[in-house]
């Protein structure tokens, strides 16, 4: 499905900042794959050169077979990619029921608006009405990205962080919502998440830090590993009580 | 008569597909070309200068006043002098649009003045579209003044939009709110190529528990110019809120003039103002949904300016 191989991205180049390292990964069809790893890592980066928000320095995007790493956010979003951000941007004057209308018009089936809303823990009739702005909380905006990546029919979809600023209660439901995709779609699904109880939907899960994958495997395994670890995953040697006029190591 | 092009700009103006239901009065080229009243809705032509008075009789509820103006000449430089009295709890809506057509290259002007007395307890919705059209190199030119005296209990609703096709425009806009009066402003620009257009809002709450609200979004292109004045003075115990947002496109200049004044201890004013681009997440989310850089920046552009 989607190949990336030998991925970099590097930020100053001069400079020899690289966010991700030669990064190799193959996501299969219909399966559900969680990234987690220690923030800064490079989770979201990954997501966004997926989507085509950022471009490679080396390396390749395969998506079934065809080479997508020189193809624009359009190209890929109608080849069937999806992202959701993890902080979705608002919109003045556009309603919630728009903006998923929008995001359905490329969707050959029809999309049951009220249903996606549904599906995100949202109350239709008390959404559909209202301005994607900021009188949303972080929450409703959260959800209601969720759903304008549910209203397209992908071959893949990318979702950054989605339980951030989700309450408890609600929880749940979106993991169910994560589990029944499948029912309708093909879709081959990635999360960036480090909550426990997404980690469970996966069938793999990738762990990611300093910019490189440090570890990959079926769910049972690595969970087991991450549970049972009580070190820091990001890999420095972190000390607490270090003087504040130390020099950073780099 | 009307014929094809003025019927075209009536719709743009005034939403008028046929001549409007209710009482309406259309002035083409300086002149009044039809006008109908109702029972409850009477429209004189003034006696001492260019203009009419529309009077809507207490109570009445539901009607509409449809006063279009449409310029399709070159060289005219027409001035109108409106007066409204909006009866005691009456229900009407306004709509003023003005529409220029200039084929020539000479300058046409339209300067509407519009005088509003809004009675005890009435609801007026006011809306003022602009709009303008023409291959001729003559300038289009509005410079409408709107004064609105809302009484007792009165509820106005105004909506100002001019969107591209006029070349200059000074907007000014006085209201005067007494007790207990509700005012909700919604103003909606766009200019491109070198047009500019300026705005001058001021909003005094004079009597107790009144309240405004004021929401201003614009658009700014190419090489065009704005610049919004805004002045909320409260007079007395009320709220008043000012909200300017501006998107500055290309090598455009927006210039915004907050001004909140308060002469009494329980006024409370809040003025919020922002200028800036269109955000790339914004875009970038849009894009990700399968939109064309341009279908994004349009469908980011029609929502904010809805």
């Amino acid at each position: 499905m989607l190949e990336i191989q030998n991925v970099s991205l590097g930020l100053n180049e001069e400079k020899g900042v690289e966010i991700l390292k030669e990064i190799n990964l193959k996501f299969l069809e219909k399966k559900i794959y969680v990234i987690t790893g220690p923030n800064g890592g490079g989770k979201s980066s990954l997501a966004k050169l997926i989507m085509g928000v950022y471009n490679p320095t080396a390396g390749k995007i395969l998506l079934d077979g065809q080479d997508i790493t020189n193809l624009s956010i359009t190209e890929r979003a109608r080849l069937g990619i999806g992202y959701a951000f993890q902080n979705p941007p608002r919109f003045k004057g556009i309603k919630v029921k728009e903006l998923l209308k929008m995001a359905a018009s490329h969707n050959p089936e029809t999309v049951n608006i009220c249903d996606l809303l549904y599906d995100v823990g949202l109350c239709a009739q008390d959404y559909l009405n209202r301005d994607v702005d900021s009188s949303l909380s972080g929450g409703e905006m959260k959800r209601i990205e969720i759903a304008t990546v549910l209203a397209r029919n992908l071959k893949l979809a990318v979702f950054d962080e989605p339980e951030a600023g989700i309450d408890l209660w609600s929880f749940q439901k979106l993991a169910e919502t994560f589990k029944n995709i499948h029912l309708k779609y093909d879709t081959t699904i990635v999360i960036i998440s480090h909550q426990e109880r997404i980690m469970e939907l996966a069938d793999e899960i990738i762990l990611m830090s300093n910019g490189m994958i440090s570890d990959q495997s079926e769910r049972d395994t690595i969970l087991a590993r991450i549970l049972n670890n009580d070190a820091c995953l990001c890999g420095s040697n972190c000390a607490k009580g270090v003087n504040q006029n130390a020099q950073c190591a780099g | 008569m009307l014929n094809a092009l003025d019927k075209t700009m009536l719709e743009k103006v005034a939403d008028l597909h046929e001549i409007p239901q209710g009482a309406f009065n259309i002035r083409k080229n300086g002149v009044g070309v039809q006008r109908n009243t109702t029972d409850n809705i009477d429209i004189v032509t003034k006696a001492d200068k260019s203009g009419i008075d529309v009077i809507v009789k207490p109570y009445t509820k539901g009607e509409s006043v449809h006063i279009p103006v449409i310029v399709t000449e070159e060289a005219i430089n027409d001035v109108v002098y409106n007066t409204f009295e909006i009866g005691e709890y009456s229900d009407v809506l306004v709509v003023a649009g003005c529409g220029i057509h200039n084929s020539g290259c000479h300058k046409s002007q339209h300067d509407g003045i519009h005088n509003f007395y809004v009675r005890r307890g009435a609801k007026l919705k006011y809306v003022e579209k602009h709009y303008g059209q023409g291959e001729g190199t003559g300038e289009r030119v509005l410079n409408p003044k709107t004064i609105i005296e809302a009484e007792e209990g009165a509820v106005v609703e105004l909506e100002m939009i001019q969107i591209k096709g006029i070349d200059h425009t000074k907007r000014d806009t006085e209201i005067r709110l007494m007790d207990k009066a509700k005012l909700v402003v919604t103003e909606r620009l766009l200019t491109y190529k070198d047009q500019d257009a300026e705005s001058n809002i001021t909003v005094e709450l004079i009597g107790a528990d009144s309240s405004a609200q004021i929401i201003s979004r614009s658009v700014a292109q190419d090489n065009s110019k704005q610049e919004f004045f805004f002045d909320l003075v409260g007079r007395n115990k009320g709220r008043g809120h000012i909200q300017c947002d501006a998107i500055i496109m290309h090598n455009a200049q927006v210039l915004s003039t907050p001004k909140i004044s308060a002469r009494h201890s329980e006024a409370q004013l809040i003025h919020e103002a922002a200028i800036g681009r269109i955000e790339s997440e914004q875009l970038i989310k849009l894009m990700s949904m399968g939109f064309s850089e341009s279908e994004a920046e349009d469908t980011i552009l029609n929502g904010f300016l809805k």
